[in-house]
């Protein structure tokens, strides 16, 4: 088969399995089943990125989104009780003028687009192939020469997210016995044994209060 | 042969999806979050097109920092959900209305 054409089927393979679980996203009443079914959009559209020579980002929106991403959202739905009928409420109501927007806005995107002006225009040859690297090598030297500043700003920017998470859902609880290392730490042997002299026998009558000393 | 206009109207396709997901889900906070997530991968299907259409790295180069950011943005708004299921016991939109907006 000429692979052009194996291409382009899978091209439109990828295109509607992405499409139509974008679409069960939106639609399904079980959030855990539309956070599953945006993993599957994610997937088939690395694979459409990896149809377009895009290894590198294709690889990085797999361990990205549906390694990190997309489990922190499995993680939160499934912690969260959350009630679906509720959640449900509105929905038809809503529907029409969502499906009008969305209708609207495609088509003015389509016509923006001009489909059968831009049919003739072909993806060029790969340009990491050109070069005569891989993909990687290709994206990883302009993002260390050109874009190093931006590349580390990017760090920045999931570090402060990183703190922000964590600062937000930090909680100190009253509720809950925990230990203070410090406090363990910092105790003193005199604090806890206390030394009692007292005799080794004693009278029958005595009153067993009389013997004991107060505490401290 | 694949060319350019497919990936721009599978990228319009699906961030039209991620608007009608806006509209018709007005009460669960997680799914509105999954159509941005959603918006955001159509223009970085885009993105990565346009570069390879074109020959230049920048596209695929700006497309690692819209992930970089679409990450942080997602840790950050669960966090702030989780905060808010916790004072509230509650995710609904229409239940979130402290500030009278």
């Amino acid at each position: 088969m000429n692979p052009q054409l194996f291409q382009l089927i899978c091209f439109y393979a990828f295109g509607v399995v992405t499409v139509a679980s974008a679409l069960a996203v939106i639609s399904l009443r079980n959030t855990v089943h539309a956070v599953l079914a945006l993993v599957l959009t994610f997937f088939s559209t690395a694979c459409l990125w990896m149809l377009a020579d895009a290894e590198f980002l294709a690889l990085a929106l797999i361990v990205v989104y549906v390694g990190a991403v997309m489990v922190l959202f499995l993680f939160v739905v499934m912690m969260l009780d959350i009630d679906q009928e509720t959640m449900r409420e509105g929905f038809v109501k809503f529907l029409p003028v969502g499906l009008i927007v969305a209708v609207v806005m495609l088509t003015e995107m389509l016509g923006l687009i001009g489909v059968r002006a831009m049919h003739a225009q072909l993806m060029g040859p790969n340009p990491a192939s050109v070069a005569g690297v891989s993909n990687t090598a290709w994206l990883g030297h302009a993002l260390y020469t050109q874009y190093l500043l931006p590349f580390e700003i990017a760090a920045l920017i999931l570090t402060v997210g990183v703190v922000a998470a964590v600062a937000l859902t930090l909680r100190q609880r009253t509720d809950a016995r925990h230990e203070s290392a410090s406090q363990q730490v910092r105790v003193n042997p005199r604090d806890r044994i206390r030394i009692v002299k007292m005799a080794a026998e004693r009278p029958v009558g005595d009153a067993p209060a009389a013997t004991q000393e107060p505490r401290p | 042969m694949i060319t350019l206009s497919h990936y721009i109207v599978l990228g319009a396709v699906l961030f039209c999806i991620a608007v009608a997901g806006l509209f018709i889900n007005r009460k669960n906070v997680i799914v509105l979050l999954m159509s941005i997530e959603l918006m955001l991968l159509a223009v970085n299907t885009n993105f990565v097109a346009f570069s390879r259409f074109l020959g230049d790295v920048s596209g695929q180069v700006f497309v690692f920092f819209i992930l970089t950011v679409a990450a942080a943005e997602a840790a950050i708004g669960l966090a702030i959900l989780v905060l808010l299921f916790r004072n509230r016991s509650t995710i609904n939109i229409a239940d979130i209305d402290s500030m009278k907006g």
